[in-house]
């Protein structure tokens, strides 16, 4: 101890900055990560506000009469079931379906699928013809949003999708107990369509996994393998410092480059189909392969030296060092890095624009070579779309999208706790 | 130029301490043996011989090129990147280093043990099970058992770990991890054992035990240890050689070179006075 009081003095001081600045530090920290707390509030919060709804959609059940006069039995998709739908809905409105405004503004409310059911009870049981049928359907769009509500009826006439005219009937039908709220089972049952209502997310969720298939399977297998002759094979010269450093290139090149050399080469040069999860895969492969090469060769450094001597020394050779010891310590760091840049990957939609993904596909794909679309590029089309209700779908897609990306994420860092070793 | 020859017989201090056998006859020979890590040399035209059934310690500072040298006789070196070795090592007169002798036969027949424990991470017999397997050595499975349970039992570990054979290498404490190691290493039946500092990690209790291990090891194999402790190679070892700046200083018969050094750095290093 020393007995100089200044000494202490100026110690003391000193101090008192010191636990100042450490203050300081910390509300900078709690600050920074407070702004990004609050603007992942603000765009999930946006988006499931925006989306919500999307989940939740109304059908009408209606008692459809089939007219036998209007409907060839040799040619039954030739009739107009929409207009018997319309007629039958008329009916229980008591509106005046002779005239042509009537009907159309009728049709408005009531989705095309309706008249798609009909038609495939009649094809599958033609005895129908004649009788009545009882059909539930989605409401149109314009109506879906009306009982949620999202049209309101201050809103000047010429204004608003629906017309004073409509809004009596659609509240008419409320009251006949016609119209049930249900989850929007359509919305992973269906694939895309026109129709918003009738749209689903079915084929760009095939879409994606058939992609991420492909992908995971070349470049897994090809950026391990490479990681681990680079690391732990590959003699460090000027040659291999050059490849890596290329790959740390190739992981920062924009995704939409990787695009158009897709468009060039695997389209364009080798013929394989536009549009399909397999050129696509192939493209987000190109794309995840640097991210699971610069992963997989972290994870490797990070195997201690001690372990790959002690099995050299056991007279293991390289190989046997390398997938016995080195390789299962390294897995879990490569499953992790591998998994994150499949979600990337799965996020993806620059350059799937480029190579076609984005066109209208109403069905499911049935294998990697047909057309499809994926769930980041049915968002760019939705948001494209021109109906109000395609946005609602438009943030629910995302939800989806953003699910399955926290699913995988989540796997990520499950894995990473199980395989995890110390040494 | 050739060694001093040595005599490496025990020497009538230790006389309690090695009850069994007398030093066979020489098992390496090394001759003018330098070692450059690029443009650095670790050692310096080294030339040492080390007999059969006898223990040769390798002493001297930091950084003079004993473990340099010591990674020479298996080949370890050959992992470094840019590392280049002159010189001539033999094992039972034959050139370990022409381009016929595949370093992973060579190091079936020279063991190593490292500083630090390094089992692998998995069961305890899995760890002296792996090199048998991968040599090929075994053709059942209740012959590999024999084999495990021979080499634990030979590094005095297998009263301590017969129960859990199926535990994890680095669930035991460092000296057990290090008995397995030695363990490990004589399961493949080598002819040499390689110790690089093999106590430095451990404290006095498991050192002692492993000191006797290789006193009892001594009887069947050729064991070079690198130490810093003075103590440990008086102990163990019949022949020391100290190493001081890449080279050798002296080689002497271990009880002549810590009683009557004849060069005045070696008097200097076991005396304290550098290192």
């Amino acid at each position: 101890m020393t007995d100089r009081p200044d000494i202490r003095a100026a110690v003391a001081r000193r101090l008192q900055q010191r636990h100042a600045a450490e203050r300081r530090f910390r509300l900078y920290g709690m600050v920074a990560i407070g702004v990004a707390m609050a603007f992942l509030a603000l765009l999930l919060g946006r988006i499931i506000e925006q989306g919500h709804s999307a989940f939740v959609t109304h059908s009408i059940t209606l008692d459809v009469p089939i007219d036998a006069a209007r409907i060839d039995p040799a040619y039954p998709q030739g009739a107009n079931y929409d207009q018997m739908v319309a007629t039958a809905l008329a009916a229980r409105l008591n509106a005046d379906i002779q005239n042509p405004e009537v009907a159309r503004d009728l049709r408005d409310l009531l989705s095309p699928d309706m008249g798609f059911q009909i038609l495939s009870r009649v094809r599958e049981d033609p005895s129908l013809i004649g009788q009545t049928v009882t059909v539930e359907a989605p409401v149109g769009d314009s109506a879906d949003l009306f009982f949620k509500g999202e049209i309101d009826r201050a809103t000047p006439q010429d204004q608003r999708v629906l017309s004073d005219r409509q809004i009596g009937w659609l509240d008419q039908i409320e009251a006949q107990g016609l119209v049930r709220a249900h989850f929007n089972w359509g919305l992973f049952t269906r694939s895309d369509s026109t129709q918003p209502e009738t749209a689903g997310l079915l084929g760009a969720i095939v879409g994606s996994a058939l992609m991420l298939m492909v992908t995971a399977l070349l470049s897994i297998p090809i950026g391990v393998m490479a990681a681990v002759y680079l690391e732990e094979f590959a003699p460090k010269n000027r040659l291999t410092e050059t490849i890596e450093i290329n790959i740390n290139n190739l992981a920062a090149v924009p995704s939409i480059i990787y695009g158009l050399l897709g468009l060039a080469v695997f389209i364009g040069w080798m013929g394989l189909p536009r549009s399909s999860p397999l050129v696509g895969g192939i493209v987000l492969s190109l794309m995840a392969m640097p991210t699971v090469i610069i992963a997989t060769r972290a994870s490797l450094k990070a195997v201690p030296p001690s372990i790959r001597d002690a099995a050299l020394a056991l007279g293991a050779s390289r190989t046997q060092t390398v997938f016995a010891h080195v390789l299962p310590l390294a897995l879990p760091g490569v499953m992790t890095g591998a998994i994150i840049s499949m979600a990337h990957a799965l996020g993806e939609t620059a350059p799937l624009l480029m190579i076609g993904m984005v066109s209208f596909v109403p069905g499911v794909p049935e294998s990697i070579v047909s057309a499809s679309s994926a769930l980041p590029t049915q968002i760019f089309i939705w948001e494209n779309a021109a109906e109000a209700a395609f946005h609602e779908r438009t943030a629910a897609a995302i939800l989806v999208l953003l699910v399955f990306m926290v699913i995988m994420n989540a796997v990520a860092i499950v894995l990473r706790r199980r395989l995890e070793r110390r040494w | 130029m050739d060694a001093p020859t040595i005599d490496t017989r025990p020497s009538l201090g230790t006389a309690a301490r090695s009850a069994g056998g007398e030093a066979g006859p020489v098992k390496i020979r090394t001759r003018d043996v330098s070692v450059f890590y690029g443009d650095k040399q670790a050692l310096n035209s080294v030339s040492l011989d080390m007999a059969d059934r006898a223990v040769t310690a390798l002493i001297g500072p930091s950084g003079c090129g004993k473990s340099t040298f010591l990674r020479c006789i298996n080949r370890m070196n050959d992992t470094i990147q840019g590392a280049r070795v002159d010189g001539v090592i033999e094992l039972d007169g034959e050139d370990i280093n022409v381009r016929s002798v595949d370093p992973v036969a060579l190091r079936a027949r020279v063991g190593m043990v490292f500083q630090r424990p390094n089992p692998f991470p998995k069961s305890i017999f899995e760890n002296v099970a792996y090199g048998p397997r991968i040599h090929g050595l075994t053709s059942s499975r209740s012959e590999l058992q024999d084999v495990v349970e021979q080499a634990l039992r030979r590094a005095g570990l297998w009263n301590e770990v017969a129960d859990r054979l199926e535990q994890s290498g680095s669930s035991l404490s460092g000296g057990q991890q290090q008995r397995l190691v030695i363990a490990r290493a004589i399961a493949v039946d080598p002819e040499v054992i390689l110790m690089d500092e093999p106590c430095s990690a451990l404290d006095p209790i498991a050192t002692a035990r492993i000191e006797e291990l290789i006193d009892e090891l001594r009887q069947q194999y050729c064991i070079v240890i690198v130490t810093h402790s003075m103590a440990q190679a008086a102990r163990v070892s019949q022949q020391t050689a100290f190493f001081h700046m890449g080279q050798i200083v002296e080689i002497g018969r271990t009880d002549d070179l810590f009683t009557n050094p004849k060069e005045q750095r070696t008097l200097d290093y076991i005396t304290g006075r550098f290192g």
